[in-house]
């Protein structure tokens, strides 16, 4: 599984990732600091107590991703090599991936007749041919840098290791929502960086699986309760009726 | 006579200003006709005319279901206009969502690539399905007024496998149009968010069925002059108390396991309006429950239909609570005037095909066509 770690400390804001990205992706040069349909990453500061602290929002391509798990038709999809990647010409624009994505990444082109999703996809072409992603390319401090997941987890908590009181204890995508493939280390609070702090460490997919696994017992009972209910009260129609008949019958006679 | 010149100028203003969105959706894009944002991608089109109007089409399933599956026959005279309501609405839903979805022109798709994991690809599934079966126990009326007997005939002979096939598909749908939100536990508010959502979902769209059916035979006595079925509306009544009880109980024991009891008891802060959306919707549903346990009530046709409407508000204010205000983003929207204005014409288009076919279909049996139809052994019942 191929993936990202990006270092909040090692981050001076030059924005090369941002230019690199609109560049392989064919994308108009950047301009805001939001994510936008036509932009898969963005740089953005914030600044704390001690000092300004510059960082990177882009798809975290978790290991079991809510989105592609909601798409109804499959239009997202997770590589067994690391990107979820989106294939516009079947997406039918429900939104449920908007909707589901616990870090709001994805973005709509919502003034489009035939509106398509915006989001990074891993740079899944150039990993295919065995290169890096451009952003991690491009990256002139090694804030960003690309590699094996397990590889970059052992490097992060390596970094941790060596400067204890440098960073927040934690490799923030090693275990939210099941792992992602884009790791932060970061010595603000990840709240600061837009990353929610909330997040249950199980899969969310799980969460609707658990409802839709019940449904073939459901289907199952419900199938013979219904056939159980038709019986019995067409039985009890029937006696009433022959009951009824046969009293007729008796004050004839 | 200046009423009946009001209803239809309002009604064609609807129609109108709903026509100038359809032209804005289309021509433009979602963008310019409505006020979704990445943050919030689901709005009133979703949040009411699929979610609400899905629930509310419930009576045709519970009604069908209790006739033909549970042999009571006293509810058959209100069957028809049960399942043209649903009917309707199951076609009103899938327009809305032609409108709704970014790239309706692949929506096929859902019947060629499959998503299992998916809960819309369920959701989907099953309302395909369903409809079809609503428009097959539909089809007689139609057929009859062709002259095309034999595949009346062929239609009826269907109906209890169909009823069954109704009640599980209805079944799978309802609760699912809650399982779409379990993906959301950090989104949604946790006075809103639970892992029983499906379970809520099918109690409360049981309740909010029967009570539409309630209005809309009240509403049908009043435009066609019909007397109103009550000793049958009072029945549905009964069941819709019941149902409503089944959903609050629910609701309760969920909020308590979960610990968020006493955050619904006012903990969350005073004033805030979630706590305060909260007790709004246990309002609307516990008083007209209340309610309608008493006979003095039930019996009395005003009062009926004044507790029907408002369970109604209370289903509204339920599922709009889980689809909008509930959600993290949902303080930053409310929905534009064109997304209104489609979800005003797509009532009216439903109260205009409703009036179309009462005219001009069997949908409310005559006395004399009731003796006629009704099976020899519902006399004896």
């Amino acid at each position: 599984m191929r993936a990202l770690l990006f270092d909040v400390t090692r981050c001076v804001g030059c924005g090369a990732c941002v230019a690199a990205c609109c560049e392989a992706n064919g994308l108009p040069g950047p301009e805001s600091t939001d994510l936008g349909p036509s932009r898969y990453t963005v740089v953005r500061k914030t600044t704390t107590p001690t000092g300004e602290v510059y960082y990177r929002r882009l798809c975290m391509h978790c290991l079991d991703p809510a989105c592609a798990s909601v798409c109804p038709i499959g239009a997202l999809k997770k590589s067994a090599s690391g990107p979820v990647v989106y294939d516009a010409s079947v997406c039918m624009g429900c939104r449920y991936c908007l909707q589901a994505c616990p870090f709001e990444i994805p973005r709509y082109e919502w003034n489009s007749r035939a509106p398509k999703l915006g989001k990074c996809s891993l740079c899944a072409g150039r990993l295919a041919k065995g290169k890096p992603t451009a952003c991690a390319e491009v990256c002139p401090t090694g804030a960003t840098i690309y590699g094996e997941r397990t590889e970059l987890l052992k490097e992060a908590r390596a970094r941790i290791a060596a400067e204890p009181d440098k960073y927040v204890h934690h490799v923030y995508g090693e275990r939210e929502v099941g792992g992602t493939c884009v790791l932060f280390l970061s010595n603000v609070p990840f709240r600061r960086l837009g990353l929610p702090e909330n997040l249950p460490l199980e899969p969310l997919p799980n969460y609707t699986g658990r409802a839709l696994s019940q449904i073939p017992p459901l289907v199952g009972s419900a199938g013979i309760l219904l056939a159980g209910l038709w019986w019995l009260t067409n039985r009890k129609q029937e006696v009433a009726r022959a009951e009824c008949v046969g009293r007729a019958g008796g004050n004839a006679a | 006579m200046i009423q009946r010149l009001f209803w239809r100028w309002l009604a064609l203003a609807i129609l109108a200003a709903g026509a100038y969105a359809t032209v804005v959706r289309f021509a433009k894009g979602l963008g310019a006709a409505t006020n979704l944002s990445d943050q919030m991608p689901w709005g009133l089109w979703v949040g009411f005319d699929v979610l609400c109007g899905v629930g509310l089409a419930a009576g045709g399933f519970t009604i069908t279901t209790a006739v033909y599956i549970l042999h009571l026959e006293k509810l058959r005279p209100i069957v028809r206009p049960a399942v043209l309501t649903a009917f309707l609405g199951y076609l009103l839903v899938i327009l809305a969502l032609v409108y709704d979805l970014g790239r309706p022109w692949n929506i096929w798709r859902a019947t060629v690539m499959w998503n299992p994991r998916s809960v819309m690809f369920e959701v989907a599934w099953c309302v395909m399905l369903y409809t079809t079966v609503l428009a097959v126990e539909f089809s007689p009326l139609l057929f009859d007024k062709l002259g095309w007997w034999r595949a009346s005939r062929v239609a009826r002979a269907a109906i209890v496998p169909l009823t069954a096939a109704g009640f599980i598909l209805s079944t799978l749908h309802q609760s699912s149009l809650g399982s779409l939100y379990l993906i959301l536990p950090t989104k949604l508010h946790p006075l809103w968010y639970s892992p029983l959502l499906p379970w809520l979902f099918w109690f409360s769209a049981v309740a909010g069925g029967l009570a539409m059916v309630i209005f809309e035979s009240g509403m049908s006595a009043r435009a066609f002059g019909r007397a109103l079925e009550l000793d049958v509306l009072e029945k549905l009544a009964r069941a819709m108390a019941v149902f409503v009880g089944l959903f609050v109980f629910l609701r309760w024991w969920d909020l308590l396991v979960r610990g968020h009891a006493a955050a619904a008891l006012h903990v969350a802060g005073p004033g805030s309006l979630a706590v305060q959306l909260f007790w709004l919707e246990q309002a609307l549903f516990l008083v007209p429950a209340g309610l309608a346990l008493s006979a003095r009530w039930r019996h009395n046709p005003q009062r009926l239909f004044a507790l029907a409407c408002t369970l109604v508000a209370g289903f509204l204010v339920h599922r709009l609570n889980v689809s909008t205000t509930a959600l993290a983003a949902g303080s930053s929207y409310l929905p534009s005037w064109m997304e209104v204005a489609v979800t005003l014409m797509l009532v009216t288009l439903g109260v205009v095909a409703f009036r179309w076919a009462v005219r001009h279909l069997a949908v409310f049996p005559s006395p004399h066509r009731l003796k006629e139809e009704q099976p020899a052994q519902a006399v004896y019942a």
